[in-house]
């Protein structure tokens, strides 16, 4: 067989409290993430798709089931453990940017490079090349004050796979931004998953945004509902 | 990473300037407090030691009662001594070269309009050569005057100042207290003791004189004894010791009830007073720096909670509980870091202006110091690292989602 999916999900439930004020976010969930793949994540509020994706992304531990990263067990490790993991394996982008003020966007870019403890030329040399990608390279010493929400979010997109990681997690990446700039935010997502190779999970509630993605799970109440390639969406 | 951390403490700091500047003024005081302190004691130390030499490092004070310098309790109840206690020390031990009886008093000097509350002091002329007084006119007592009582007396630079200007003292007539007499003598000036004493302050009478008109009495309050320079100035203080103990008739197991002190010993007592000072405002400086902690342990914590956002970005981007705290306690170590480092300067900068005001010399410890500095790291890591396990220990989703 090949390489193992990046990502497979057995049997999740995240449960909120206990007794019966329990709320069961994630009742049960199947999912399997192949490299190079493109997925959105789609659903009502409440139905567990952000729940979802703090699991995906080992924010947070489900309350049982298997969750296998790249064919390791990680249902079970330290919160240090999964910091680890997230440093060196998973890209987030959020839907509020969540850049770092009073830093440029090379900085911003860098800064998962520091933990990672390289070097501070090779540093820079790997944030100015994930800039160029987004199209940013020239806005490189700009504060994010000074960037419109486009281009922050590119910021976040480069802050994401400057340490080419397995799989880019994007929350809502678009939910701040017109429709125009949100067009050009999918685009160049959409060309790092074409051309890179680069595996994408993407929350949204915008259809339009979804179509984008080649396949697409749709979520209620903590299961999930559908999932087919994007083509059959509602 | 480290070094990113001190860079980001750097940044943190500096962005809120005055903030930091309000929150470190604790330290700030603490440290300066405690360098000033330490300064200006140093350099009364030296100083004393100095004027000690100055005085002499060949005399003995013989004093009634024990600890009487320092007001002990049978300061007042023991016996004065007498004239003849003091002729015994001085003709019946060899190493001793000159003893003078003392006895003094305060009251009031009086010529013409006017007047000065000054020391009243009653000896012979064995004093001036014991405590190295010279005349810078008139003379000193002549055998009759001391022998028979007479209405006369020596006055210091301060009492001519005082009551003539810069006119001629010898040949008037002068009041002290209810008597008159004849000024026969002034002293050359001494200038100020370490204390800022006026040590010119005084008028001095013969002691059958001041004995009885000043005093009403035969005591002898003190005897100020000077030890040859080529003797032991501990054999000698034994030898006295010993001496006044069989003429005070004090038994083999009966305690002193006298001290002789050698300039050693007087010159380490005024220090101890010293001393208990620096004490006493140190702790009142490490007060200081304890309030001075808590100040940055509370920025800290507010520090936290603004930036919970930028931890939780931190936290899902890969730092560690470990990472973070590094970062927050790091910029409470520089925050109160740098407190240190204004307050030593501060410190050395009020030490060396109050060291000038006492006309002392400038005495920087270099051990204090550095204390200090090590003290400010300390409070650093004391208090910050609470608030930096508070922003280490934050949930990344729960930190996302701040505003």
């Amino acid at each position: 067989m090949a390489d193992p999916p990046v990502i497979e999900l057995r049997g999740i439930t995240r449960v909120y409290g206990s007794g019966d004020i329990a709320v069961r976010a994630l009742d049960g969930i199947d999912l399997t993430v192949r490299a190079g793949e493109f997925i959105a994540i789609m659903g009502p509020s409440g139905s567990g798709k952000s729940t979802a994706m703090n699991v995906i992304g080992c924010l947070d531990t489900p309350t049982s089931g298997h969750y296998r990263f790249m064919g390791v067990e990680v249902a079970g490790l330290s919160r240090d453990q999964r910091a680890l993991l997230r440093r060196h394996y998973i890209g987030f982008v959020f839907q509020g940017y969540n850049l770092l003020p009073r830093n440029t966007a090379l900085q911003n870019v860098e800064l998962p490079l520091i933990y990672r403890g390289r070097p501070r030329a090779d540093r820079r040399k790997a944030a100015l090349a994930a800039l160029a990608r987004v199209g940013l390279e020239e806005r490189a010493h700009h504060d994010p004050g000074e960037l419109s929400g486009g281009q922050q979010q590119r910021v976040a997109i480069a802050r994401a796979l400057v340490g080419e990681p397995k799989i880019v997690l994007a929350d809502e990446p678009t939910g701040n931004l017109d429709t125009k700039t949100s067009a050009g935010i999918m685009e160049i997502l959409k060309q790092l998953n074409r051309e890179a190779g680069l595996t994408i999970v993407m929350v949204t509630h915008e259809e339009d945004m979804a179509r984008h993605a080649d396949r697409l799970i749709w979520m209620v109440d903590g299961r999930i509902e559908r999932d087919g390639p994007s083509g059959d969406a509602v | 990473m480290l070094f990113e951390a001190l860079r980001l403490a750097v940044q943190a700091i500096f962005h809120n300037a005055l903030r930091s500047a309000l929150t470190v003024l604790g330290v700030v005081i603490g440290v300066a407090s405690v360098i000033a302190m330490v300064t200006v004691g140093r350099g009364s130390a030296e100083q004393v030691s100095a004027d000690v030499e100055k005085l002499g490092t060949n005399v003995v004070i013989v004093v009634p009662g024990q600890g009487s310098m320092r007001g002990g309790p049978n300061a007042t109840t023991a016996p004065a001594f007498s004239l003849r206690d003091n002729d015994a020390v001085e003709d019946r031990i060899p190493a001793v070269a000159v003893s003078a009886p003392i006895s003094q008093t305060r009251d009031r000097v009086i010529f013409g309009n006017e007047n000065r509350l000054t020391d009243v002091v009653g000896t012979d002329n064995r004093y001036f050569q014991a405590a190295r007084w010279e005349v810078a006119s008139g003379r000193l007592f002549d055998a009759g005057e001391i022998q028979s009582g007479r209405a006369v007396c020596i006055i210091g630079q301060t009492v001519r100042q005082s009551l003539f200007g810069s006119g001629e003292p010898v040949g008037a007539t002068i009041r002290v207290g209810a008597m008159s007499c004849r000024v026969i003598g002034l002293l050359q000036s001494k200038g100020a003791s370490t204390f800022g004493a006026d040590q010119d302050d005084f008028v001095i009478l013969p002691l059958a004189t001041f004995q009885r008109r000043i005093a009403g009495n035969a005591d002898v309050q003190s005897l100020y004894v000077s030890v040859r320079e080529d003797a032991s100035i501990d054999a000698a203080r034994e030898e006295i010791v010993a001496l006044m103990r069989e003429r005070r008739g004090i038994g083999p197991d009966g305690e002193d009830d006298f001290e002789a002190l050698d300039t050693r010993q007087f010159a380490s007592m005024l220090t101890g007073i010293t001393d208990v000072m620096t004490g006493l405002l140190s702790a009142v400086a490490a007060v200081s720096l304890l309030v001075g902690g808590i100040g940055i342990m509370n920025i800290m914590l507010v520090s936290v909670t603004e930036r919970t956002r930028e931890i939780g970005i931190r936290l899902a981007i890969g730092a560690r509980a470990r990472d973070v705290l590094t970062q927050f306690l790091v910029e409470a170590i520089i925050l109160s870091m740098l407190g240190g480092i204004v307050g030593i300067l501060l410190g050395l900068g009020l030490g060396f202006a109050g060291a000038r005001m006492l006309a002392v010399p400038f005495s920087p410890d270099p051990g204090i110091v550095l204390l200090s500095f090590g003290f400010s790291v300390f409070v650093g890591i004391v208090f910050g690292f609470f608030p930096a396990r508070r922003a280490a220990q934050l949930d990344p989703i729960e930190a996302l989602r701040h505003e």
